[in-house]
């Protein structure tokens, strides 16, 4: 099997991939990104923590017309793991509005986005939706 | 009036629109001309100039602008504060009046977009031979696309499916018909970019950009300039009968960004800083949301407008779908919104934006809006948001 690399930092692969954020030690916020300090309260330390791989989806848009190169239509959206607020395309399923919903159940899913010079796969994520 | 008042003595807004023959220094000039020629100053008068523009904002439009009209060596700040840029630009005028570091002080907003395409989205380069991560996401690749969208119309579209999500009534019809009425209200003023009367139909059958907001439910990107020259009451008083008339008092001036919010990070809260702005600016005025004639506010997007009847509190916390459906923000309804046809379709040159809407309040407030004035206004909102983000909001009362 090929060597894999995820998209992005706050995404784990492995058997059971998910995502996992910096939590402030002092309020609990929570951030994907790396951090200088937590923009709520100002503390410093963080811990690492796993965000629920089903949620619900709270916004979404139809991206028709995008910067070159980015194929479309896509559906973006945000989506509520469990309190946590996670921004990721909704995939495996029709991008249009018949298809789309406020509120409908997700679940995150991977996909591989491309395979560089020395074979190796880079895996992205978005969520699908369940049992549909 | 009280000495520490803020006034506006002259204001001027450029037709909006193409102007292919003229640069950003071209049309802020205009703007500036015009606004001191209304007040009755000039450059010499001038002891602060805030300057605002976002495309080309390492330029000094303020200092290439002053070689122009008058090197008078008073301080500059040319300020870039994405589509809150001239508010920006508007409040440094204030900040120096109010502090009385100057007794007048000049504010303009200038920007060239005609043609100008998507304005954000762009982080999708050219890819590595090999992955690797880089940025604060640690990212192997641009994920503009990949993860959620970066382009505005994209942003403010899932801005205003979030409010459908929350508050329930939202459907793409529902905002196309706020997209009808901005291009209606547009029929009556000459200085818009586009001023053309769209059916539901057109808007609905148009180009999808990001559903829900198709083309002409989107911000127009156009050239424009705005300026206004602020002035204190204790000024004021030593000037003529006829500037003393036709001035307009900046009843609030408020500037406020984005508080932390559980999801701010990731779609970001327009609503939060807009409510706070909102309640500084009525506590500023001594006025509520139902003592105004006529606002102006930011409908960089349909989707946009819907959010911010309730952010700007003039209706009831998760009642903006009703409200709009009662009729009330149309010209002849009780709360009209964005008569000047709005960003949509008066058009959106970003630095002229937050200074541009203080015009329209302005215009109506001095009874000098022509065909399309709103009878009897004699307070207004003006109302920005730039993404990232920052809100502008200024209360305007007539003229005792």
């Amino acid at each position: 099997m090929a060597e894999q690399i995820p998209l992005v930092d706050y995404l784990v692969l492995g058997d059971e991939p998910h995502l996992v954020a910096n939590q402030c030690t002092g309020c609990g916020a929570r951030f994907f990104d790396r951090r200088n300090a937590c923009a709520s309260c100002g503390k410093t330390e963080f811990t690492k923590v796993g965000i629920d791989t089903t949620g619900e989806v709270r916004a979404f848009t139809i991206v028709s017309f995008a910067a070159p190169g980015v194929p479309v239509p896509y559906v973006a959206a945000m989506v509520d793991c469990g309190g946590t607020s996670v921004r990721g395309n909704l995939i495996n399923v029709a991008p249009d509005p018949e298809h789309v919903s406020l509120g409908m159940k997700v679940r995150l899913a991977t996909e591989v986005i491309g395979t560089d010079e020395q074979g190796t796969e880079a895996i992205g994520f978005g969520f699908e939706p369940v049992g549909g | 009036m009280a000495s520490d008042d803020l006034w506006i003595l002259g204001i001027h807004m450029t037709k909006f629109g193409k102007h292919p023959d003229e640069d950003l220094v071209d049309l802020a000039s205009e703007a500036v001309q015009g606004a001191l020629a209304d007040g009755g100053v000039t450059m010499a008068d001038m002891g602060v100039i805030g300057a605002g523009n976002l495309m080309m904002a390492q330029a000094g439009i303020g200092q290439q602008v002053q070689k122009q009209l008058g090197q008078t060596g008073v301080p500059v700040y040319n300020v870039s504060n994405a589509c809150a840029t001239g508010a920006t630009a508007l409040r440094v005028a204030c900040m120096a009046v109010k502090s009385g570091e100057a007794d007048m002080g000049l504010a303009f907003g200038v920007e060239k977009l005609s043609g100008a395409g998507l304005l954000a989205g762009g982080s999708r380069k050219e890819e590595s031979p090999t992955w690797t991560p880089s940025g604060r996401y640690g990212a192997v690749a641009p994920i503009d696309g990949r993860i959620g969208t970066e382009i505005m119309p994209g942003v403010f579209a899932q801005i205003g499916m979030e409010y459908g999500h929350r508050y329930g009534g939202t459907s793409f019809e529902l905002f196309a018909r706020i997209s009808e009425k901005n291009h209606s209200h547009s029929t009556l003023n000459p200085k818009a970019a586009y001023s053309k009367k769209m059916s539901l139909e057109q808007i609905m059958g148009d180009i999808m950009i990001a559903y829900p907001n198709t083309r002409p439910m989107c911000s127009a990107n156009c050239d424009g300039a705005a300026a206004a020259v602020v002035v204190s009451g204790a000024k004021l008083k030593t000037l003529s009968l006829e500037q003393q008339r036709r001035a307009v008092k900046i009843a609030a001036s408020v500037l406020t960004t984005d508080p932390w919010e559980e999801s701010c990070q990731i779609l970001p809260d327009v609503n939060t800083l807009t409510r706070n702005a909102a309640v500084q600016a009525y506590e500023q005025a001594g006025i509520g949301p139902s003592d105004l004639d006529l606002v102006e506010l930011h409908d960089c997007f349909a989707t946009a407008e819907l959010v911010h009847y309730d952010n700007l509190m003039l209706c009831e916390t998760g009642g903006a779908v009703d409200f709009f459906n009662s009729g009330a923000t149309w010209r002849d309804g009780s709360m009209p919104v964005n008569v000047s046809g709005g960003l949509e379709s008066k058009g959106h040159p970003i630095g002229a934006t937050g200074i541009a809407n203080v015009w329209e309040v302005a215009t109506h407030l001095r009874g000098e809006a022509g065909d399309r004035q709103i009878v009897g206004a004699k307070v207004g909102l003006a109302h920005v948001i730039g993404l990232g983000s920052a809100c502008g909001v200024h209360i305007l009362e007539k003229a005792a």
